[in-house]
């Protein structure tokens, strides 16, 4: 199921801002790739750009090319909806549906893909909670609204709606930046886990977070607030945390920056 | 009928460290995690005028709301008793209103509830579709400055007196409602509601009526939709969008279901005008007393409109008995609001304000 992302040349743009420029990285499939970098750096915006979830932004826009294998997510005739479906993603903030019960929540997906089977969705609705390792805490209230959960049951739930429609590749923004440390330490052991099966992307403000979770890392940077992010290095999360090849990368990671 | 809730003098925070505080929630657990030995119940020094003042006055202006409430109820049902007690026929079977000087009284309030009734919910099931379409369309669809532009016609529309939209009734609608009620009598006839006993009479009808009252509920229930759309969150869209929904999937999945209450809360808005509309009406329609399911008919009355035309006519208890009309439009709204807040009520906790 899961695939590999290869960018090349990718520029984007705020109206006339280029707020990202000139990156090119390839994203092995069945792995962890982390994104850091100081805030305001485009990570965030880079990851929104390989689910074509950037271009929603009144007069935001793309260049350049991200081949999901052998396939242009900016080719002509490209279905942006049809790449979300392909590529999911976990937000910030957990974002469950508030209307919808935690069953209606994991099936959204696949009611939006026209499943209608009541016994195919009830069994993706319980892989997934399981994928996502809420099932025992949620099985005897699947009823019950999604919202009245805690935020880190949210954050999981939102995962298992995620992966209720088997994407190829799952990207993360920030998935633990408003949860507790014992929410967190679930999330990165999902995280483990589901690397087994898709290959993910996660941006983290949390360097530690980023050494524990991902196989490679990739610092971003900016020279000036008001210039566009760039991609500084990418490589194996332990080079890059012993023995990075930048100065930058090093003298962020061990505090000393700017 | 918010006397539950405005009800003030309890819920007034009296001491006044407690007022920065929100009003229902953490009074209590605030003052129970205080590291500090419990507070007095006033401390010294520190009554603040402005907080006085904005205390009294809310809980005064509270108090004001339910006497004038009060005297209104009061007033209604005093005079209403009194006519209902002087009617030759029953108020509730009765199909007829004599309160004209010198006949005998009878009257009954049926023809005029069904008037009321039928032109609004005709009203309602026109104008609402619409005007959630158009608020759809300003808030997610259009671009940026023709939705604005849209926004302020939207409104204009809701500054026309109703006497002008009377008029355009009875010159322009009516005359060209005739092709449509032909067209309506030859397709859905079978319906028995749009048959026509009387083919080609001047469609001064009901549902004449409540195709005008619709284009004039459509404003209100068009802005206040349009707010509650644009108050979605954005992340709820976001979610849809990530799983792969197309526009108008995200609208079915996170805006329509996120303003669930607030179009009701709209629809109830519009519904209250086209209920006790009146000088729009009374252009319009040629009030009789018959009780008839063929909408398109001419005929049938309201009871705002029948206020409106009897009143120079009747004295004394006469008027009493428009007064009873009066406070039977004042509890079919009451049922109506009642009804619609069971039903957000009912689904609270899903609703989203918990989020």
């Amino acid at each position: 199921m899961a695939k590999r992302i290869d960018v090349s040349g990718l520029n984007a743009y705020y109206g006339s801002f280029r707020a990202v420029e000139d990156i090119s990285m390839t994203v092995e499939p069945r792995s962890v790739t982390a994104f850091i970098g100081p805030s305001g750096c485009g990570k965030s915006t880079f990851l929104r750009t390989l689910n074509r979830m950037h271009e929603v932004v009144p007069g935001a826009r793309v260049e350049g090319k991200v081949m999901l294998d052998n396939e242009d997510l900016y080719g002509n005739g490209i279905d942006p909806v049809a790449v979300r479906r392909t590529i999911g993603m976990v937000f910030q903030r957990p974002n469950p549906f508030p209307t919808m019960s935690i069953k209606e929540n994991v099936a959204a997906g696949l009611k939006l893909n026209g499943v209608r089977n009541k016994k195919l969705v009830d069994e993706a609705v319980e892989r997934s909670l399981k994928g996502a390792n809420l099932w025992n805490e949620v099985k005897d209230r699947l009823d019950r609204p999604g919202a009245g959960l805690s935020g880190g049951q949210q954050q999981r739930l939102c995962i298992a709606r995620a992966i209720a429609v088997e994407p190829q590749v799952l990207l993360m923004d920030e998935p633990c930046s408003a949860l507790d440390p014992i929410s967190t330490l679930a999330i990165e052991d999902l995280i483990g886990e589901l690397k087994e099966q898709f290959t993910i992307v996660i941006v983290t403000h949390n360097m530690q977070q980023a050494a524990r979770v991902s196989d490679r890392t990739a610092f971003f940077n900016l020279s000036a607030v008001g210039q566009p992010g760039r991609l500084i290095e990418i490589d194996a999360t332990e080079k890059i945390f012993s023995n990075p090849s930048v100065q930058a990368t090093e003298d962020y990671i061990s505090g000393r920056f700017g | 009928m918010d006397t539950p809730d405005t009800a003030p003098p309890q819920d007034v925070p009296t001491s006044p460290d407690l007022l920065a505080d929100s009003p229902d929630g953490p009074r209590r657990g605030s003052r129970m995690s205080d590291a500090r030995p419990a507070p007095g119940k006033r401390q010294a020094g520190k009554v603040r005028i402005g907080d006085r003042l904005f205390a009294g006055s809310s809980r005064g202006s509270g108090i004001v709301l339910l006497v004038v409430m009060a005297a209104i109820a009061v007033f209604l049902t005093i005079r209403s008793v009194n006519a209902i007690s002087h009617d030759q026929g029953n108020f509730l079977t009765t199909f007829e209103w004599n309160t004209q000087e010198g006949a005998p009284l009878s009257f009954g309030i049926a023809v005029l509830a069904f008037g009321t009734i039928v032109s609004a919910l005709v009203a309602m099931i026109i104008a609402v579709p619409v005007a959630i379409g158009v608020a759809l369309f300003i808030s997610h669809y259009a671009p940026r400055r023709m939705a604005q532009a849209l926004g302020y016609v939207i409104d204009l529309l809701a500054a026309v007196p109703s006497i002008v939209y009377g008029l355009w009734g009875a010159l322009f609608l009516v005359p060209h409602m005739l092709g449509v009620n032909a067209w309506l009598n030859q397709y859905f006839g079978w319906t028995y509601l749009f048959g026509q006993s009387q083919p080609g009479a001047q469609p001064r009808s009901l549902f004449s009526v409540g195709v005008l009252l619709a284009i004039m509920i459509l404003p209100i229930i068009t802005a206040v939709s349009r707010e509650i759309f644009l108050q979605v969150p954005k992340m709820y869209e976001e979610a849809a969008l990530a799983l792969g929904a197309t526009r108008w999937e995200v609208i079915r999945t996170s805006v329509l279901p996120f303003a669930r209450s607030g179009i009701i809360s709209a629809s109830m808005l519009g519904l209250g005008r086209a209920l006790g509309e009146t000088m729009a009406v009374a252009t319009v329609l040629s009030p009789s007393l018959l009780l008839s399911f063929h909408i398109t008919d001419p005929g049938g009355s309201t009871i705002a409109q029948n206020i409106a035309t009897q009143f120079g006519e009747s004295q004394g208890v006469g008027r009493d008995a428009l007064i009873a009309s009066g406070l039977v439009l004042f509890i079919i709204t009451l049922l109506v609001n009642g009804g619609a807040r069971l039903i957000i009520a009912r689904r609270k906790e899903y609703s989203g304000a918990n989020a």
